[in-house]
């Protein structure tokens, strides 16, 4: 699918692209600042960071949050997700 | 514009979100049946929700003109508990002679357990047996691709199951493929914080095809937005598609898919 009259997408999402970018420096400084940096999550976020550099950089970057096992696990004991894979992040 | 929200959870809204999807152009809306935000304590809890469904619900969208489907199941995080989940499924043949059920959801994996699995399994043997639609939750965050991939490896070994008559919702970018690869439709949530944003929503348009996926807001009780399906057909305009194209994925791709159950009806 493409549109009839095609828009330059730098024009379109270049200002909220910046801002985003700027929040998560800001959230990775204010993390590092009240010493948070070994939380599981953290750690998981700043791996997928490296997804920024690879050439599908969106489905990466949630392959690096996804739980990588097949099987099913033996009963669910929490109802939420908290949005990485615990055992990936401690790479 | 006119379009369908085929997937908005009312009870947890107020009647201002009704005003406001009528006034942008929502000609029906569909409701799965889904997770209260805490566990019933028991069958008769379901019993009442599948009556708040299937008739009050109908009556308060039709105050503002606006009809009123559903789904029905029990959801998977309150599957864990085979024996409730037993009598609750038990339950749902009465209710699928309602006029307003399009068929059996929204039922899927949440944390990807055995438990969860079995009940699914239970559900698209209902489904089966009475010929009804589809709808499937995939998991959230984490366990959403490992989740979807267990979901439609089980619904595609059941030769009795038209993968047509089956939408795998939620769907993402590391998910949609394995999805539409095997024949079913995909379902596209907008959500402020997780799943999709409206850009992304029509990236994956744009990449994977748009034949047959939809949109929706998956309202409920959560952090999410009535109006977002209305606003990514503006973010669609903003980067150059025609009102045709915008009708297409918004309104004549969902009521593709809901008109294969004879209920589904737009006056």
């Amino acid at each position: 699918m493409e549109p009839k009259e095609k828009q330059n997408t730098v024009e379109l999402y270049f200002m909220e692209a910046r801002a985003k970018l700027i929040d998560i420096a800001a959230f990775m400084d204010r993390v590092e600042r009240d010493g948070h940096t070994e939380d599981f999550r953290f750690k998981a976020f700043k791996y997928a960071l490296k997804s920024l550099e690879s050439e599908n950089r969106v489905q990466d970057v949630l392959m690096s949050f996804s739980d990588p096992t097949d099987e099913l696990i033996p009963a669910a004991t929490i109802k939420a997700a908290c949005g990485t894979w615990p055992e990936e992040s401690q790479q | 514009m006119r379009y369908i929200e085929p997937h908005a959870h009312m009870v947890s809204r107020t009647t201002d979100d009704y005003v406001a999807m009528v006034t942008a152009g929502c000609k029906a809306v569909c409701e799965p049946a889904f997770w209260a935000g805490f566990d019933r304590s028991s069958a008769n809890g379901f019993y009442d929700y599948f009556c708040q469904l299937t008739d009050y619900e109908p009556k308060r969208s039709a105050k503002f003109g606006l009809p009123h489907y559903c789904w029905l199941c029990i959801n998977p995080k309150e599957a864990e508990d085979i024996k409730l989940a037993d009598e609750v499924i038990a339950l749902i043949p009465d209710f699928l002679k309602s006029d307003t059920v399009l068929g059996i959801g929204e039922i899927g994996l949440n944390k990807n357990s055995r438990n969860e699995m079995n009940v699914l399994e239970k559900h698209v043997n209902l489904a089966a047996e009475n010929d009804q639609l589809i709808l499937v939750h995939t998991p959230h965050l984490e366990d959403k691709h490992k989740g979807t991939k267990l979901i439609v490896d089980l619904i595609k070994s059941d030769s009795r199951i038209d993968p047509g008559k089956v939408l795998i919702d939620h769907v993402e970018e590391h998910t949609v493929k394995y999805v539409m690869d095997a024949g079913f439709w995909g379902g596209l949530t907008l959500y402020p914080e997780s799943k999709c944003t409206s850009a992304r929503a029509i990236d994956i348009l744009e990449n994977f095809g748009s034949e047959r996926l939809w949109m929706n807001s998956a309202c409920d009780w959560g952090v999410s937005v009535p109006l977002s399906v209305p606003y990514a057909a503006q973010e669609m305009r903003r980067r150059g598609y025609d009102d045709k194209t915008i009708d297409r994925i918004f309104y004549r791709n969902p009521v593709e898919f809901l008109s294969q159950c004879s209920n589904f009806k737009l006056r």
